[in-house]
């Protein structure tokens, strides 16, 4: 998939700018970063719900726009948001919000019915006890068991997830984690997950995606991301995470400051305002995405790893060392 | 503070019940002691009661929708006694609050900088220009790059990070014993977040306050704090210094929480997870109210509430489990996934 630019008329936020990445079928890639990096963007991009301004989306082979239309699309990719109950009509009991897609793609009312039983059973919910309930009669695990289902009966292939466990406790979390990882080997599902929270995302996900401010600024299988930590904003995000071992907590923040406002973000290298590595080329040029240590599947974009930048750590191979 | 081991902070068996629509037995029975100059985190789910219990030290609560009983003294203070000027003078200046969401905390309409001097004028009998000269003193202690400009800055026109730098500059100005901290880094993000805690804990050293953190967030309690109580359902369930909670747990429920962080799961795996949901509290807990999901639970967790074990100073169990004997299971029923 291919993506472009999201341009408002007014203070135009170029919320996502330049991104390209691929899903493999049957992989869960983990997108990660801070508020404002374009991740719940990149999220909207990929189910339509923001309009494109430059650049492609390919999903199975056809373009969006050109051989795809949006309603084949909906057909293919579903979404689970964050706010389970927000995003469930609070009008419907939960079997009518789920028959509700399959009706309207014309499948008899009964057929709708039964699958959204079915589907209800599957996600742990017993129909018999759950079918007719409201959403504010349920909790918010079941809410989001519910949003879940939901998306299923549309037989997707692929569903972006986003942050869609973060507004559960922590035990209800893990529920809901156990379900999709059944549901994704069942129905052989693609996933697009989206967090903040670095702890599931290394759980769920095949690869990773690391964004800051609109850019990818790291993508690469899991292990190989979570080790070498190639981008000094990758090791930074990686070493806030609160350490979990009292004998060792962290000592000083890995970096200053907040993330820049993503109407004006900064020129070249948007991390180099935080970054201490910065060299004066790293305020003039934007790092093009380079492969770490020659990995086909792992790609950082810092002008430390790229020989010809000019930057004075990139020449000899000298590898910026990961945090920790 | 002139003994160090004197308890600043000291609640017995408070019980907090919301009555309206439907009643809810918020508080059940909680008792908590701190030292002064000591951090304790009280890490619960929603609706444990950790919110709850930092707004009843404040008396935040709604009065006419909450009935209270129980005792809660700081630093000598009775607090269930306190009204009108009393509790105004209490507020800010012997405890003070920070909340997760500094924009809803702070005033929309008037400047930091007044609304610290505000504070400072409101519990010392000191000019607008001292207080202000304090505010600024605050701002650079909280590290807030260019106080004087952000002296005269509105909260909108601060960054999230900041703002909440700007909100523990206020709660700090009046030099509390006791900061009360409502999840103050769960809405940023990671990098701030850590930045914060780090701030807080650096503070803390400085003005030698006690602080009663509450969060969700295991890792933020490791980071922050002494000590953690693990809330449940209105009640500490387990009590210990920050490495007997994360290194040796006892209740089932710590237990499952440290499961659930995923910290060192691995991909693939199975995540251990606890069942079913927390109770909805609407009648008074007769029994241990974490039994219906406890896999070790037997017929007296359901008869009776759980005995509290104290196998040490400052540890506590409240769980049968304590006793050393062999649990026998109960038939177990699955409870609805939540």
């Amino acid at each position: 998939m291919r993506k472009g630019i999201f341009n408002r008329k007014t203070n135009a936020v170029r919320a996502v700018d330049g991104v390209s990445f691929t899903v493999a079928k049957g992989e869960t890639l983990g997108i990660v970063g801070e508020s404002g990096c374009g991740k719940s963007t990149t999220a909207r991009l990929l189910v339509g719900l923001e309009g494109i301004d430059a650049g492609d989306l390919i999903f199975d082979g056809d373009r969006l726009g050109v051989d795809l239309s949006l309603k084949d699309l909906w057909d293919g990719v579903q979404m689970v948001f964050q706010d389970s109950y927000a995003s469930l009509n609070p009008r419907l009991t939960i079997e009518e919000t789920i028959a509700f897609g399959p009706k309207m793609r014309g499948v008899a009312a009964d057929e709708a019915r039964r699958l959204a039983h079915e589907l209800l059973g599957r996600v742990g919910l017993a129909p018999a006890r759950f079918a007719g309930r409201y959403p504010h009669e349920l909790s918010g695990g079941q809410r989001q068991r519910v949003n879940i289902a939901r998306s299923l009966a549309m037989k997707p292939r692929l569903i972006i997830l986003d942050e869609a466990v973060s507004a559960l406790d922590k035990s209800v979390e893990a529920q809901v984690l156990n379900l999709l990882r059944e549901l994704k080997d069942e129905f052989g599902l693609t996933y697009v997950f989206i967090s903040h929270d670095l702890n599931v995302v290394r759980y769920v996900s095949d690869r990773i995606m690391v964004m800051y401010l609109g850019e990818v600024v790291e993508i690469g299988p899991v292990a190989a991301v979570w080790e070498k930590r190639a981008h000094p904003y990758t090791a930074a995000l990686f070493a806030a995470m609160p350490s979990m071992d009292p004998d060792n907590r962290t000592e000083v923040p890995p970096l200053a400051g907040d993330p820049p406002n993503p109407i004006d973000p900064p020129s070249g290298c948007r991390f180099h305002t935080r970054c201490s590595f910065a060299e004066p080329v790293c305020g003039k040029t934007r790092p093009k995405s380079v492969a770490v240590d020659g990995a086909a599947d792992h790609d950082a974009a810092c002008h430390m790893l790229d020989p010809i930048s000019g930057h004075s750590k990139s020449a000899g191979g000298s590898r910026l060392e990961a945090a920790e | 503070m002139t003994d160090p081991t004197a308890n600043l902070l000291e609640i017995e068996n408070l019980e907090v019940r919301f009555h309206g629509e439907r009643t809810v037995h918020a508080i059940n029975g909680l008792d908590l002691e701190l030292k002064s100059g000591e951090v304790m985190t009280i890490l619960g789910e929603s609706g444990s009661g950790k919110s709850v219990t930092l707004k009843a030290l404040l008396k935040l609560l709604p009065e006419r929708r909450t009935a209270m009983s129980g005792s809660m003294t700081v630093g000598g203070i009775d607090v269930m006694a306190l009204k009108g000027r009393a509790l105004s003078d209490y507020r800010g200046k012997t405890v003070s609050m920070i909340f997760q969401e500094p924009a809803l905390a702070l005033d929309p309409v008037y400047t930091i900088g007044d609304q610290i001097a505000e504070a400072v004028m409101r519990h010392e009998r000191v000019s607008k220009k001292d207080a202000l000269a304090r505010a600024l003193d605050m701002l650079k202690r909280v590290r807030i790059p260019s106080p004087e400009s952000r002296l005269k800055n509105y909260p909108h026109e601060m960054s999230g990070g900041m703002r909440q730098r700007a909100m523990i500059a206020l709660a700090l100005a009046c030099k509390p014993d006791l900061l009360l901290a409502d999840e103050p880094t769960t809405a940023l993000d990671a990098t701030v977040q850590i930045q914060v805690l780090l701030l807080l804990r650096e503070l803390q050293k400085e003005f030698g306050m006690g602080i009663v953190f509450v969060t969700h967030d295991i890792g933020v309690a490791v980071e922050i704090s002494d000590r953690i109580a693990v809330m449940y359902a209105g009640n500490i369930v387990e009590e210990g210094t920050v490495g007997e909670i994360i290194k040796d747990p006892r209740h089932p429920y710590t237990k499952g929480l440290l499961a659930s962080n995923l910290h060192d799961a691995d991909a693939g795996e199975t995540l251990s997870s606890i069942p079913g949901s927390p109770p909805p509290l609407d009648v008074k807990p007769d029994h241990c109210s974490f039994a219906p999901r406890c896999a070790h639970a037997e017929e007296r967790c359901l008869s009776a509430l759980p005995p509290v074990f104290k196998p040490g100073p400052g540890r506590r169990v409240a769980c049968i489990l304590e006793e050393g004997r062999a649990p026998q299971r109960l038939g177990q029923r699955l409870p609805e996934p939540a």
